[in-house]
């Protein structure tokens, strides 16, 4: 049982005030270890969420910088950060709101050698991630960890996202594989709207902390989509998938893979 | 006419019509950034043109999102 100061009493008084969370719901938030994968636009709403509901530890992934076209979304960094690595900007703003919260910095790209020893270091991972690769890489190395993650997707005025938990439908009982290199969504019609960003990052946050607490249910074996121009949302009935190559009851995966990102994807910024 | 739901929307459709059809009629713009439900089951891609839609059948489209990655321009 964590004695809580009087300054942690009143910072988390909102949490304490909900009778789903009270003060033991708090406990278990702080007692928590997330994983943030990408610090970029949806990474920087879950992060700040997450930072100012004082979960425990927050790791941080991420090998770029900060980028002057990043700061339309990416709110957690500023423009005195451009050029400054985005972990560092992002635990810089954590700190700011929330002294108590641990941060652990990855400058480096997840990939198949590193995904387990980092995924394994922490309770719930959240995929904040921009490209597909990486989506199925954490995918893979959350199932095979045990692993619960809320995967996230944004493009143009649409998000989606859902929450994996062992059993449940992954991200592969949807979509199998990774598109086609070179399919990926024509280079042209990219971009987001930046606020897109921040509502499936707040959902991410949400379902997290809904995790820690036990409250409710978690959007598992349901994809949630949003189109931001008729704002209409919708959950899609989604389930595991048998024949799943990595969840099902015979998996042909038995190894983490760094698929190639697909052509107009490379490159960066 | 039969009526089938496409992504939780009733339509009218002409039967007999194959998932395959069906993307091309909704005007998927990129069908291989689309993965499909039928009745709530996965759809293998390979079995598209193969499975034929019915009345009050329930087709969904999910789509690949990634995470509104900067805008790249092919190099």
């Amino acid at each position: 049982m964590i004695d809580f100061t009087e300054e942690q009493i009143q910072r988390y008084s909102r949490h304490i005030l909900l009778q789903d969370v009270g003060v033991e719901g708090q406990e278990k938030i702080m007692n928590a270890r997330v994983l943030v994968v990408g610090a970029g636009g949806l990474g920087a709403p879950v992060s700040l969420y997450l930072a100012a509901a004082g979960i425990g530890t927050i790791g941080i992934v991420d090998a770029d910088v900060v980028d002057l076209s990043n700061l339309q979304r990416q709110v957690i960094h500023f423009t005195k950060d451009v050029g400054v690595p985005k972990v560092k900007s992002a635990e810089e703003k954590i700190k700011a709101i929330n002294p108590d919260v641990k941060v652990d910095t990855y400058y480096e790209f997840l990939d198949s050698s590193n995904a387990l020893d980092i995924i394994n270091e922490y309770d719930f991972v959240v995929d904040g991630t921009d490209n597909f690769p990486v989506k199925f890489l954490i995918n893979d190395a959350c199932v095979m960890a045990g692993k619960p993650f809320s995967h996230g997707g944004i493009l143009r005025f649409n998000g989606q996202t859902f929450t994996h938990l062992p059993g449940t439908a992954c991200y592969r009982c949807m979509f199998k594989e990774p598109p086609p290199a070179g399919a990926v969504p024509t280079c042209s019609q990219a971009g987001v709207l930046g606020a897109i960003a921040g509502m499936l990052g707040t959902i991410q946050a949400a379902e997290t902390l809904k995790y820690f607490t036990g409250i409710g249910d978690l959007l598992t074996n349901r994809l949630l989509t949003f189109d931001a121009k008729t704002m209409q949302f919708r959950t899609v009935p989604v389930k595991h998938r048998d024949s799943c190559a990595i969840c099902g009851s015979h998996p042909t995966i038995d190894h983490l893979i760094d698929y190639e990102q697909a052509a107009c994807d490379l490159k960066h910024n | 006419m039969a009526k089938i739901y496409v992504n939780g929307d009733v339509q009218e459709v002409n039967l007999p019509l194959n998932v395959s059809e069906l993307i091309k009629q909704q005007d998927v713009q990129q069908p291989e950034m689309v993965s499909v439900q039928v009745n709530e089951e996965f759809a293998e891609r390979e079995d598209w043109e193969s499975i034929q839609l019915k009345e009050d059948d329930k087709v969904d489209f999910l789509y690949f999102m990634g995470g509104g990655s900067e805008l790249r321009i092919k190099s």
